[in-house]
């Protein structure tokens, strides 16, 4: 039953992603190979949308994956399974704050934790490296290691990049600017 | 006005004007929760935002139950939870089906791989940002990158890494400390 399979894994990626929305990156890649679901393309398109529209990024993440899969009581349910586990432990915890927030034991895991959660994030970062500025298909079809690399793309990025810490401007007008270049110069070749 | 329905419009004042991730959600808090409602204290709020960080899920979301429960007991939190996603669902869903109609066109297909590229710097950019964050010794260094790697190589589920992390976090701290001690 999909809403139970939906509800299920979001309610993991609620309790496992840990800090701040990109967290549910990697899960949610994994959920894309293991369900076949959606794309890493589809994923993509998801984190452009989700940061350029209000709503935090992991919530908005969840609603999108889930209206994707499963429409309107899809992205209900999704959503629903992500906030539910932090809404029980919030609410367990709110009633002895102080021993927890000063418990030893606590601050050791998640020094383990913290590094984890970026090292999983950073493998996301890197698939999604493959299929924006590497064209993997292209190098194993012609055997060139010029085809690999997406030169267009790998142009707008660094500027992109260097554009970012020049100018600190909302993530959305970037993504804007990028679909321009992108229809501008047929970034996707059609 | 209901108080269950004032958390949950509040809150989802707070979800509307949220962009980005959980860190960007504590001015607006701030602002909505502190300073209109005076529900509660600014130094509450920055106690919940780090004890949120040491909680599972995210932190923005956490931060906000954590003030729902304060203002309402635990069906403030789940209205302060509910009212934080709910614009999130309007807006995405409105999207996520408008989208789908379009999706195949050239002019669509070209824009988005402009932006492909474009996300991927920003993941970039909060990877740097959140590795100067957690990254603070070899330990962790160590942690960060074999993890990267494992996950690129294998295909084993990331929660495994997760558990295995927070252990080997532990069991380290604690071995440190008896060393001190």
């Amino acid at each position: 039953m999909i809403y139970l399979q939906l509800f299920w894994e979001f309610f993991q990626i609620g309790i496992f992603a840990i800090g701040g929305g990109l967290a549910t990156l990697p899960f949610l890649q994994r959920l894309s190979e293991s369900t076949g679901w959606f794309t890493l393309a589809d994923l993509a398109n998801m984190i452009a949308i989700s940061e350029s529209t209000p709503g935090p990024i992991g919530i908005n993440m969840a609603t999108y994956t889930g209206f994707h899969v499963a429409g309107v009581l899809g992205s209900i349910i999704a959503t629903l399974g992500i906030i539910f586990p932090a809404t029980v432990m919030v609410v367990i915890v709110a009633g002895f704050l102080e021993k927890f927030s000063h418990s030893r034991t606590v601050q050791q895991v998640f020094y383990g934790l913290r590094p984890a959660s970026v090292g999983l994030i950073c493998a996301a970062g890197y698939s999604v490296l493959t299929i924006s500025l590497l064209n993997i298909n292209a190098y194993r079809a012609l055997g060139q290691v010029a085809t690999l690399f997406e030169w267009k793309s790998i142009v707008l990025a660094v500027v992109m990049f260097f554009a970012m810490s020049k100018w600190k401007l909302h993530p959305a007008l970037y993504i804007a600017i990028s679909a321009v270049v992108g229809i501008v110069f047929r970034f996707g070749g059609v | 006005m209901n108080k269950y329905l004032d958390i949950f419009l509040t809150f989802s004042r707070v979800g509307a004007f949220t962009f980005g991730g959980g860190y960007s959600m504590l001015p607006i808090l701030q602002r909505e929760v502190v300073e209109a409602k005076g529900w509660v204290e600014e130094r509450e709020v920055l106690d919940f935002y780090s004890i949120s960080q040491v909680l599972p899920g995210m932190i923005g979301i956490n931060t906000a139950i954590f003030i729902g429960n304060k203002v309402k007991g635990r069906w403030g939190g789940v209205l302060a939870a509910l009212g934080v996603a709910f614009p999130s669902l309007v807006i995405i869903m409105v999207i996520a089906a408008f989208i789908s109609n379009f999706v195949h066109l050239p002019l669509v297909q070209n824009a988005f791989a402009g932006i492909r590229a474009c996300v991927f710097v920003l993941i970039l950019r909060s990877i740097i940002k959140l590795f100067r964050g957690s990254v603070i010794d070899w330990f962790s260094f160590v942690i960060c990158v074999s993890i990267f790697l494992l996950s690129v190589l294998t295909d084993i589920n990331p929660i495994l890494y997760v558990v295995a992390a927070g252990l080997l976090g532990l069991i380290y701290r604690r071995a440190r400390s008896i060393e001190k001690a």
